[in-house]
């Protein structure tokens, strides 16, 4: 199917009459992802959002239930959004770091009501990336710039239109329900040849990174290699993969709420333990949670590699500390410094 | 889907100050109804989360047995937030319980088992959970001797003391309690856990080692239990870590692979040899 590049604002606003729509939206020098009123505020210029839309369901900060407690008991409301949504133009590396976090939020004993309700209840027509940044390294982390995992449509930019490619039951219903017209023989071959002239040429080696890391967590490698780290988390708060949060109470007397809020690994209160203890003492062990969670742990758990190769760790790293040249040092660690 | 994060409404009964130095109490919250009881199905070794409506939640491990029916009882120290709002409540208020959470000691493995429990401090709650369980009649015959070592820094600090009273004279259990130094009118053992365990625990033949208290006290009793011929798979831990959701989302509590709330807090000396020791 294809869609012309000027349809594209009459089509998002038909979504918008059934749906919440959200889609990237330029704001002062960012572009993130917005619910949008009017099919025309889209903006697919952009590489990639400064957020990624893991946001959307798994807000940075989220209202699980509120309270009213009594004498007889309490009153517990849980807040649930049940909106049925679209997300339009996400990039295939966000879109496909949604699949790996559902091992997280639907784990072999426990259900996650928040997200997987928002992830039911929506439809991802993803975009794919005809010039990927020279800090995009998704094909070295089992993705690519035309990946379909977690998409239901994916568009593909042949210059005056999308090509539409189905790639979900939903995806389907909703190109058919918008009549998309057929594309021709010659759009399908465009389409083809934008996917191939499409190269990440960011290429990060991880053979044997895990063999490594599954025997290196004592090696000398963690005391040098966080160094640069200040510890300020942005890498985590940017991370389409991170998933980590805090439980709060917002409440005045008997009325309140409970809320979630994104937290880190970075941060030294994160694992500090009531009676002062703390597992993870200083930036050296917060680091290496981070290169071991998403490289050794989540692999070991779910068999995937939790990163996607967005980039965005390292365009906003205020120390510019690469994650390329990590996973580098990493694979190249020896058991002693001399060695 | 059931929500994991919905607490369940509580009424406290009772605030006991449990310790001398009036820094742990032990609470007693009663469930509202049946139905609420029947929802929350517990085996020793599990925890909650306890939640002070408008403070927040904390996880504590239960000190009661799912032998004893219509209420659940935590000991508590006042250390944060949480603990101290709960140490100041009133009988009669209305706290909130999320769980049962995390697994339980293995209860099915230890039958035909002795059983050495060994405490200390104020980590002695799940095992005093352990142990009213076990002695439970219709559970006491599936365990041969049991055996629990209880250690504090001194006689004002230990928990349940009556309780210890009663099993001090129940045929059923062998109770050796011991403190750090001497103090007048204690009749009790001197000395600290590991040498106590050294030469107080029974034969490691058909024996299973469960261990649960400070970790200075963990790391001079492992190498006891080993050289008295308890294999890893034979010595079991509950471990701590600091926790939110309870339910392996929220990313703070592993060791290693595993999360302290999901996979544990329950763990063999074996399972943790292959872990690092985030803990």
């Amino acid at each position: 199917m294809i869609i012309s590049k000027k349809d594209i604002p009459g089509f998002l606003d038909k979504l918008i009459s059934e749906y919440q729509v959200f889609a990237p939206v330029q704001e002062g020098s960012f572009t993130l992802f917005k619910p949008i009123s009017s099919g025309t505020d889209v903006d697919l210029t952009a590489a990639n959002t400064k957020l990624p839309a893991k946001e959307i369901f798994f807000p940075q900060s989220e209202k699980l239930f509120s309270y009213n407690v009594t004498e007889e008991g309490a009153k517990v409301e849980e807040t649930l959004d049940e909106q049925k949504k679209v997300i339009f133009g996400v990039r295939p590396c966000d879109a496909r770091s949604l699949v790996l976090l559902d091992n997280v939020f639907d784990n072999d004993k426990f259900q996650d009501p928040y997200y997987l309700t928002k992830r039911a209840n929506t439809i991802m027509i993803g975009i794919g990336c005809n010039t990927p940044l020279s800090t995009c390294f998704c094909t070295s982390v089992n993705g690519s710039p035309f990946d379909t995992k977690g998409l239901d449509l994916l568009l593909v930019d042949t210059g005056d239109a999308y090509v539409v490619e189905v790639i979900s039951d939903k995806g389907k219903a909703l190109a058919e329900q918008a009549s998309l017209a057929a594309a021709a023989d010659a759009d399908k071959i465009a389409a083809a040849k934008v996917k191939e002239a499409a190269t990440v040429t960011c290429q990060v080696n991880i053979d044997g990174l895990k063999d490594k890391l599954d025997v290196n967590f004592y090696w000398p490698i963690w005391d040098k290699i966080h160094e640069k780290c200040l510890g300020c988390g942005a890498c985590t708060y940017l991370c389409p993969t991170c998933h980590c949060f805090d439980i709060v109470d917002d409440a005045k007397d008997c009325n309140g709420c409970r809320v979630r809020n994104w937290d880190s690994c970075a941060f030294p209160i994160f694992t500090l333990h009531g009676s002062g203890h703390n597992p993870r003492t200083s930036n050296k062990e917060r680091y290496r949670q981070r290169i071991m969670h998403k490289f050794k742990y989540f692999v070991d758990n779910f068999n995937e590699i939790a990163c996607v190769g967005c980039g965005r760790c390292i365009n906003n790293c205020p120390v510019n500390l690469d994650i390329r040249v990590v996973l580098e040092d990493v694979r190249g660690s020896e058991a002693r410094l001399d060695s | 889907m059931k929500n994991p994060y919905l607490p369940l409404p509580m009424k406290l009964v009772k605030n006991f100050t449990e310790t001398e130095d009036k820094l742990i109490h032990t609470f007693t919250l009663q469930f509202l109804s049946e139905e609420d009881e029947k929802s929350f199905p517990y085996m020793p070794g599990q925890f909650a989360e306890l939640c002070v409506f408008g403070k927040g939640e904390a996880p504590f491990g239960m000190a009661s047995s799912p032998t004893e029916p219509g209420f659940l009882k935590f000991s508590i120290a006042k250390v944060g937030v949480v603990s101290t709002a709960l140490h100041l409540m009133e009988e009669g208020n209305m706290v909130g319980v999320r769980g049962p959470l995390g697994n339980y000691y293995p209860v099915d493995e230890l039958k035909g088992k002795n059983v050495v429990i060994i405490g200390g401090g104020f980590a002695f709650t799940t095992l005093r959970s352990l142990a009213t369980y076990m002695l439970q009649p219709e559970h006491r015959g599936d365990y041969g001797d049991i055996t629990v070592i209880y250690g504090a820094r001194n006689p004002g600090l230990l928990l349940y003391k009556e309780e210890l009273a009663a099993w001090d004279q129940n045929p059923n259990i062998n109770l050796v309690t011991t403190i750090d130094s001497a103090v007048d009118g204690w009749n009790g053992r001197v000395g600290f856990i590991p040498s106590v365990t050294e030469e107080v625990a029974p034969s490691s033949e058909n024996t299973y080692a469960i261990v649960c208290g400070p970790p200075v006290m963990i790391k001079f009793t492992i190498p006891v239990l080993e050289k008295l011929g308890f294999p890893a798979n034979r010595i079991i831990m509950s471990l701590e870590n600091r926790m939110k959701c309870g339910i392996g989302m929220c990313g703070r509590c592993n060791v290693g692979g595993k999360y302290v709330c999901k996979d544990g807090p329950v763990f063999t000396r074996a399972q943790l040899n292959e872990l690092p020791g985030e803990y």
